[in-house]
């Protein structure tokens, strides 16, 4: 059977080398390289998913008065846009299950990416011949970001529209052509013209769904031409020579089931852990607004921006160049993905290694990277947190204001802070294991010495 | 015949009109004077600047530093007395901090005498009697968010506003809820009948009722806080469930494995 | 002797062997060294994945049974959960025929070669010798970028249809004019008389679409010996009342909590506060913010109350509402 159905694509599409070629493609066996198929595997879950909720979303801004099952919302005016998301999470079958699945696999799947690229980073695979595939990467998380930011931003609901207010104010905030470019986006100024859900509606179904396959096609494919990376277990691990598994038949049963893991993960969590429950909401309005609106995680580092940044706008002569929103929102965001961007250049440049890299560094064995890397991360980490300050005083009681004092210290302490800590303990760790290797070193020659 | 009906007529509303019975008064001044006069002054007539040295007897006042600052409560009626004794609001916890829900210092025999008493300072308004079931929850949480989510949040979980933290209202019971709304305690503001009516009340009520127990058919609520929690959960359980499951998975291989 | 009829158990089977095939023995890849290494059977291993396929099974089946049913009790919650649950004992079939049912074998591989400086230098040499024949090589190239330059210049074009890209007009316009009446969200015309004081009105213009960012307004009461209005804000107020933006000019968020003391000298002062960055502002003071990121005050409207005690619009905002932009400082709002 296996043989009939080789030498038919064999014999049609001439595909038996490639085939043999990928059947024998070996994988680094070590966990840290299952994270990317992680975020793969949860973007396959945001496909299917998000094509069963296509078939029943309805992009239109048109008003309505509610008189479905929901009694709570009755009588009520909305959209149809969030009658429509409102009527799969009450009227249709398994629409509130596709709904939360689709709804947290976005949220894994960001979660996968930010730790793929975490290993990514403190183990050197961005250098020569990678920075190519790590460049296809972190635009790939840029896109994903505003893609999550689209998807729940359809529902038209109190958070989300709230949620689009702030995203249009920092577009406004844009010195020089913030106004312009968000008349374009929304045709006019917010709320702007039925034709922007619309826009929203064809972005996140099709063009940015397509760039991602584009992406990642690209960004797989130059894995699998440079291969993979590894790390240096033993002494057969070297620069020339790649040791692992091979794809069949040990790698793509572990792989299929993490697929199957993913894909179970995220469907348990959509049937049992309610995730933006739009119903208790209630829709939105440009004059309503609710306490403790938050965005998805994966904003939560601009929303802390926005919170932390003193009042001013920069003025000049009347010329507003720089208002409020755009350090937090827009600035802040640029910095740390501009950083990332050009990382591997400027580590280049700062230890002037222009060599092949196929072996990973341990966090330890690059202690100034793994400083930077720490460092930034800290950064991110404050600002994030920062954006929840007045939960915080809710739950605990530690006062907004003074919260709010504190992280803008911390935003520049801390970092510098965390680098040096992660420098020394890099410096620690190395010497500990120099000293285990001195002596077993010294016992194996004195048990030699002793016959 | 017709006298006894006039002596009737004239009888009959009395009960009615009467103030509480003298010796619950009398109960409720004194227990005034225990806890609550170092702040609100002889006869409810307030402390409105200069904090005195003048600490009460009684539990509450165990503090050491008593800014003794406290309203007038004249014309503030039984609403306000109800209201604050019955949440623990009064007397003050801790006299730096925004009043909010705490113990219950006192009986219901005491809270009645306090109650009469204060409500015998002044005409004020009575304790409300809201009829959530006369309301609407759809039209409640139209008022609701309208008038009540930016600092309550729209399902109650309570918030932040500058220098204050509104509660939230999971313990409210609806008599409270009318009260607060009428009284505007702390920072709240304060809606009168006319800005929200009795019947509006009612449903306010009710949705705040309903709020306690939502309609949670999509599972675990996360507290209803939205998209904090669910990240939490993101982390803390997606993520290290995946990254447990990759770790089993990618078991490095041992001799004799396969 | 004469053939007998076949029977309808031989036409079955007949039938079944056409279609199915009879069983050939495998032909044995001779001569061929073995690639993928031997392992030993793992019996146990194999009721496991069975087990483990036939809960898969079960679980789907579970799904698709409570998909079926009407009006169960959480029902998202037990689709999550058999949908989930199948897939995931899925997983650990594959896992463990991954583990015990294969062999894993560490297999070394070359790595691809760096670079290929023979074909480089052949690409190298196509290309060039291919513009042999071109003498104006750098005028053609600069046609050629105009071309391209203005071709893609003209291909973007069409996308500034997509709004009002050089019209702001529309950002510095409101609904409010002289004369409007201030309404409820029901329609119903705001009296001076019923707006109380601790208390927070939402008020829109007469007829006005509601959404627009121009059109709603926070309005209070303070007594008139607490306000402080600077000078270009003289006379803004009805006796007291003042009108404000609703919507915050940080990020447009609609201003919804309004913090109302009940007793002044212990508790912070009145104050418009948005829920989400908790930027705050001085009703008293022309809306002055005094906490938060806003960098500019919010926008005041001047109002009064007519001859029946309406309260009206006397013209437009003090300053464009909502966020700041470039131009939010170099003009009024239009009339």
């Amino acid at each position: 059977m296996i043989r009939r159905a080789v030498r038919f694509l064999d014999r049609r599409a001439g595909a038996a080398p490639f085939v043999r070629k990928t059947l024998r493609y070996v994988f680094p066996d070590h966990w840290s390289f299952l994270l990317g198929e992680v975020a793969l595997y949860a973007f396959v879950v945001l496909v299917g998913t998000g094509i069963y909720l296509t078939l029943f979303y309805q992009d239109s801004t048109e008003k309505v008065t509610y008189h479905g099952p929901y009694e709570p919302l009755r009588g009520q005016e909305m959209t149809e846009a969030y009658r429509s998301v409102l009527n799969l999470s009450t009227t249709v079958k398994a629409g509130l299950l596709m709904r939360q699945t689709h709804h947290w696999a976005a949220n894994v799947f960001i979660a996968a990416i930010v730790l793929h690229l975490l290993r990514i980073f403190f183990t050197g695979a961005y250098r020569k011949p990678r920075e190519l595939t790590y460049w296809l990467g972190l635009t790939m998380l840029l896109v994903a970001l505003l893609e999550g930011y689209l998807g729940y931003s359809l529902a038209d609901d109190l958070l989300s529209g709230m949620g689009l207010a702030i995203g249009y104010s920092v577009a406004l905030s844009i010195p020089f052509l913030g106004a312009n470019l968000a008349a374009l986006i929304w045709g006019g100024p917010f709320p702007g013209t039925h034709d922007f859900f619309a826009r929203m509606y064809v972005a996140h179904v099709f063009l940015i769904p397509a760039a991602i396959a584009v992406l990642l096609t690209a960004h797989l494919a130059l894995v699998a031409l440079r291969h993979h990376t590894q790390f240096a277990r033993g002494a057969r691990q070297t620069e020339r020579k790649l040791v692992g598994l091979p794809m069949y038949p040990a790698y793509a049963p572990r792989s299929l089931g993490l697929l199957c893991a993913v894909a179970g993960v995220l469907f348990l969590l959509g049937g049992l852990a309610q995730i933006n429950p739009i119903w208790l909401w209630g829709p939105y309005h440009t004059y309503s607004s609710t306490n403790g609106a938050q965005p998805d995680w994966y904003l939560g580092w601009l929303i802390g921006g926005l919170r932390l940044v003193p009042s001013f706008d920069v003025v000049i002569d009347g010329y507003t160049l720089v208002p409020n929103p755009f350090w937090g929102g827009a600035a802040f965001p640029l910095a740390v993905f501009l950083f990332l961007f050009l990382w591997p250049w400027l580590e280049r440049r700062l230890t002037r290694d222009t060599a092949y890299h196929n072996l990973l560094d341990r966090p330890r064995d690059a202690p100034g990277r793994t400083a930077v890397g720490i460092a930034l991360l800290t950064w991110v980490f404050v600002v994030f947190v920062a954006g929840s300050a007045d939960r915080v005083d809710v739950l605990l009681g530690l006062g907004y204001q003074t919260q709010t004092w504190v992280y803008r210290v911390l935003v520049f302490a801390a970092p510098p802070a965390a680098g040096l800590v992660a420098y020394r303990i890099c410096g620690e760790l190395r010497a500990g294991e120099r000293v285990e290797r001195a002596r077993t070193r010294a016992e194996r020659e004195a048990r030699e010495a002793a016959g | 015949m017709r006298t006894l009906l006039v002596a009737l007529a004239l009888v009959w509303p009395l009960p009615a009109a009467a103030a509480a019975p003298p010796r619950q008064v009398e109960q409720g001044k004194h227990l005034y004077g225990r806890y609550c006069l170092a702040c609100h002054g002889a006869n409810g007539s307030g402390v409105p600047s200069a904090p005195s040295a003048r600490t009460g007897a009684g539990p509450g006042r165990a503090q050491t530093q008593q800014r003794g600052l406290g309203p007038s409560l004249h014309g503030v009626g039984a609403q306000a007395a109800d209201f604050y004794l019955r949440t623990g609001y009064m007397p003050l916890e801790s006299a730096h901090k925004q009043p909010r829900r705490s113990r219950v210092l006192f009986g219901e025999q005491e809270i009645d005498a306090l109650v009469a008493y204060v409500a015998s300072l002044g005409p004020g308004p009575p304790v409300p009697r809201p009829h959530p079931e006369r309301g609407s929850v759809s039209e409640g949480l139209r008022l609701f968010t309208d008038h009540c989510a930016g600092c309550h949040q729209v399902v109650a979980e309570g918030g932040y506003v500058t220098g204050a933290l509104p509660p939230p209202l999971d313990a409210a019971t609806p008599t409270q809820i009318a009260e607060a709304v009428r009284i505007g305690p702390y920072v709240m503001p304060r809606f009168s009948n006319r800005a929200i009516s009795d019947r509006q009340l009612d449903s306010i009520v009710r949705y705040v009722d309903y709020a306690k127990h939502p309609d949670d058919r999509g599972g675990w609520a996360l507290g209803h806080l939205g998209p904090i929690p669910e990240g939490l959960v993101t982390w803390l359980i997606a993520a290290a469930v995946l990254v447990a499951v990759c770790m089993v998975i990618g078991r490095r291989l041992r001799s004799g494995e396969g | 002797m004469a053939k007998a009829r076949p029977s309808p158990k031989d036409l079955l089977i007949a039938a079944v062997v056409l279609l199915v095939g009879r069983r050939r023995p495998r032909p044995r890849l001779r001569g061929r060294e073995r690639i993928v290494p031997q392992g030993p059977p793992d019996r146990r291993a194999e009721l496991v994945v069975l087990a483990l396929l036939l809960g898969s099974a079960g679980c789907a089946a579970g799904f698709v049974a409570f998909y079926a049913l009407d009006r169960l009790p959480n029902q998202t919650q037990l689709l999550g959960a058999s949908l989930g649950l199948s897939l995931v004992l899925l997983a650990a079939a594959l896992v463990v025929t991954a583990k015990r049912l294969v062999v894993s074998e560490e297999l070394e591989h070359d790595y691809p070669a760096e670079e290929h400086v023979d074909e480089q230098l052949t690409i190298e040499q196509i290309v060039d010798e291919s513009g042999d024949r071109v003498t104006r090589r750098r005028l053609l190239r600069l046609g050629a970028g105009a071309a391209g330059g203005a071709l893609g210049a003209a291909l973007i074009t069409p996308a500034v249809s997509l709004g009002p890209v050089f019209d702001m007009d529309r950002f510095y316009g409101t609904p409010w004019r002289r004369g409007r009446r201030l309404v409820d969200e029901r329609g119903r015309p705001y009296r001076a008389d019923e707006i109380e004081e601790d208390t927070l009105y939402t008020a829109f213009p007469e007829g006005a679409d509601r959404e627009e960012l121009g059109s709603s307004l926070v309005v209070v009461r303070l007594p008139t010996s607490a306000l402080r209005l600077p000078r270009e804000n003289a006379r803004f107020d009805a006796a007291g009342i003042v009108a404000y933006s609703k919507i915050c000019t940080h990020a447009g968020c609609a201003i919804s909590l309004y913090r109302a003391p009940l007793f002044q000298p212990v508790e912070p002062r009145p104050a418009l506060v948005c829920p989400c960055h908790y930027s705050t502002f001085d009703p008293a003071r022309a809306g002055a913010v005094t906490f938060g990121p806003a960098g500019r005050k919010l926008p005041m409207l001047p109002i009064y109350a007519d001859g029946r005690g309406i309260l009206r619009a006397r013209g437009n905002f003090d300053e464009p509402v909502g966020p700041s932009w470039w131009g939010v400082r170099l003009r009024k709002p239009s009339p």
